[in-house]
């Protein structure tokens, strides 16, 4: 194949992936969309296969098999509740391959300086992400310890990291010597892994989303540094479309908690303003809702007489797996003619667009599920709001304690609903560390304890 | 290629993937990614090229795992948007669905 017609073919490719992803932009055609794109990745694997004269290697075609049947397998039994540590672990992987293509390309005598370092890049971008999503998919899992942990000397490690990789980069660019070049190579790949390790380790809990977000972004552009290594532009092109798109919805992500990315990085959420505050203020807490005797015949009550409910789901409901029960609650609602709308934070849940999957896979249609500026409107007119799991998301303190975590955030306004069902395990401040007063208000039913539970004995007491 | 044309390329490419992902709802922020996830296993061209042109026998099987690794990325990506994406259903369709039940 002559160059020209492998650069027309690769525009073409690139236009059919650029294609497919607009159509995510729409319900209808993401489909296709998504289909688009896989189609054009296929075709530009036998492409490049046919382009490098290897379309008879077989050891290349076994490696495609096996990793396609592992992929599928994979993608057939994965849970949706999984999601986000299946695409935190997937994530690594390609990670994994960019540092692998890199080591290759290495060992295989590339020459000449921009080839070098950009290798260099790729290997540490590549490390960095493979060991930063493994962490991060174990935290997701429960195979570590989710909370942020901040180790001994962690700032200090984390410096000394960033510039042994670069020190090791900017070697693997001078040496040409065969041994001098490998140790560079060695220190640069164990000091990229001991910055992935420390920087995943302190983001944790509610800021996973920022994290899986950004690990994506690393993982395109270590692919795209992979292709400057050795020339192969439609790796380059691809690579930074996903380099572009994770860093999008990191500040998406950001923005939804109002946070900056150094301050979620940096764990400044780590140490929130409850050391002093917490413990007495709970005790307040409690003793507001004794006040009411019967808070499920009252939230029970209330639900019968109105006609627009809103419902706010949270990480809460995924972790009691009470999407389905959410659901027919809500269907339950729509035959008695109320209107019920869900109310989606952009940060609820453990990845961008959690609560939405979860819901879509209980058959919530998603005419009913309503993005925080659509809705935040409707909460004044509205009968009741269903807080299911939620905290931090419809934390009113976010909009006057200065100084919390979460100040400046924006929220879910269910406070200005008429009356407000929580359905919350338990009255224990949300990740952010800071009280939720929307619990001790007069117009707050507080139904503590297991999602599950709570909808199933709500569903009961209204039909009693 | 010229390496002053690869990072121009990459420089372009990250533009028009940011406006094109900025239209993207919310509603389907997970799927995005996990499709844009099966896109960076599009490193699996790289590591085909590496592979195929390598002599040595370890170099050989470093390429064979980062093809299995990046195929995995690739093929478990797309699978699991596929899938993802196939959930999201209209007002219409999911009455319709409810009423076969």
């Amino acid at each position: 194949m002559s160059n020209a017609v492998y650069y027309a073919v690769c525009g073409v490719l690139v236009l059919g992936v650029l294609i497919g992803i607009n159509g995510m932009s729409k319900v209808k055609s993401s489909v296709a969309g998504n289909s688009l794109s896989a189609v054009c990745t296929l075709l530009a694997i036998l492409v490049t296969l046919y382009k490098y004269g290897v379309l008879s290697d077989l050891l290349l075609w076994l490696a495609l098999a096996a990793g396609s049947v592992a992929g599928i397998v994979a993608a057939m039994r994965v849970r949706m509740i999984q999601m986000p540590q299946a695409v935190a672990l997937l994530n690594g992987l390609g990670g994994a391959a960019s540092a692998l293509v890199a080591v290759v390309s290495l060992s295989g005598g590339l020459s000449g300086l921009f080839s070098l370092i950009t290798a260099g890049l790729a290997m540490a971008v590549g490390m960095l992400t493979l060991i930063g999503s493994l962490v991060a998919a174990a935290k997701l899992h429960g195979k570590m310890n989710p909370r942020p942990q901040i180790l001994p000397n962690h700032q200090g490690i984390i410096s000394s990291a960033i510039l042994a990789t670069v020190a090791g980069i900017v070697c693997m660019g001078i040496f040409t010597d065969g041994v001098l070049l490998f140790v560079a190579s060695a220190v640069c790949l164990v000091s990229s892994s001991l910055f992935g390790w420390y920087f995943a380790i302190r983001v944790g809990g509610a800021d996973m989303p920022v994290a899986i977000s950004l690990l994506n972004s690393f993982s395109g552009v270590a692919g795209s540094i992979a292709g400057m290594a050795i020339s192969d532009p439609l790796l380059v092109a691809v690579g930074g479309v996903v380099g572009a798109s994770g860093l999008l919805l990191t500040q998406v992500m950001c923005r939804a908690m109002n946070r900056s990315l150094s301050g979620v990085l940096l764990g400044s959420a780590a140490s929130p303003a409850k050391t002093d505050s917490a413990p007495p203020a709970p005790a307040a807490a409690v003793a507001a809702p004794a006040a009411k005797a019967d808070p499920l015949g009252d939230a029970a009550a209330r639900l019968k007489n109105a006609r627009r409910v809103i419902i706010v789901p949270g990480y809460g409901m995924a972790v009691a797996q009470a999407q389905s029960l959410v659901k027919q609650l809500s269907d339950r609602l729509e035959a008695s003619g109320k209107e019920v709308e869900f109310a989606i934070h952009p940060v609820a849940g453990r990845m961008p667009g959690h609560m939405n999957v979860l819901l879509a896979e209980a058959n919530v249609p998603y005419e009913q599920l309503r993005e925080l500026d659509e809705i935040n409107p409707a909460f004044t007119g509205c009968d009741a709001a269903i807080v299911i799991g939620a905290n931090d998301v419809v934390n009113p303190a976010a909009n006057s304690a200065e100084g919390t975590p979460i100040y400046g955030m924006p929220i879910l306004e269910a406070e200005k609903a008429e009356s407000v069902i929580v359905c919350n395990f338990d009255l224990k401040p949300g990740y952010a560390g800071v009280e939720n007063p929307l619990y001790s208000m007069d117009k707050t039913s507080l139904l503590l304890g297991d999602a599950k539970d709570t909808l199933t004995s709500l569903m009961a007491c209204m039909q009693g | 290629m010229n390496p002053l044309l690869l990072i121009g390329l990459f420089i372009v490419a990250a533009l028009v993937g940011y406006r094109l992902i900025g239209n993207v709802p919310s509603l389907l922020h997970t799927p995005l990614m996990s499709g844009m996830n099966a896109l960076s296993g599009i490193t699996v061209l790289g590591a085909l090229f590496v592979t195929g042109l390598a002599v040595h026998t370890h170099s050989r099987l470093l390429g064979f795992i980062a093809i299995v690794l990046a195929m995995f990325n690739v093929v478990g990506g797309f699978g699991v948007t596929h899938r993802m994406l196939r959930m999201f259903r209209n007002r219409a369709t999911a009455n319709k669905e409810a009423a076969h039940e």
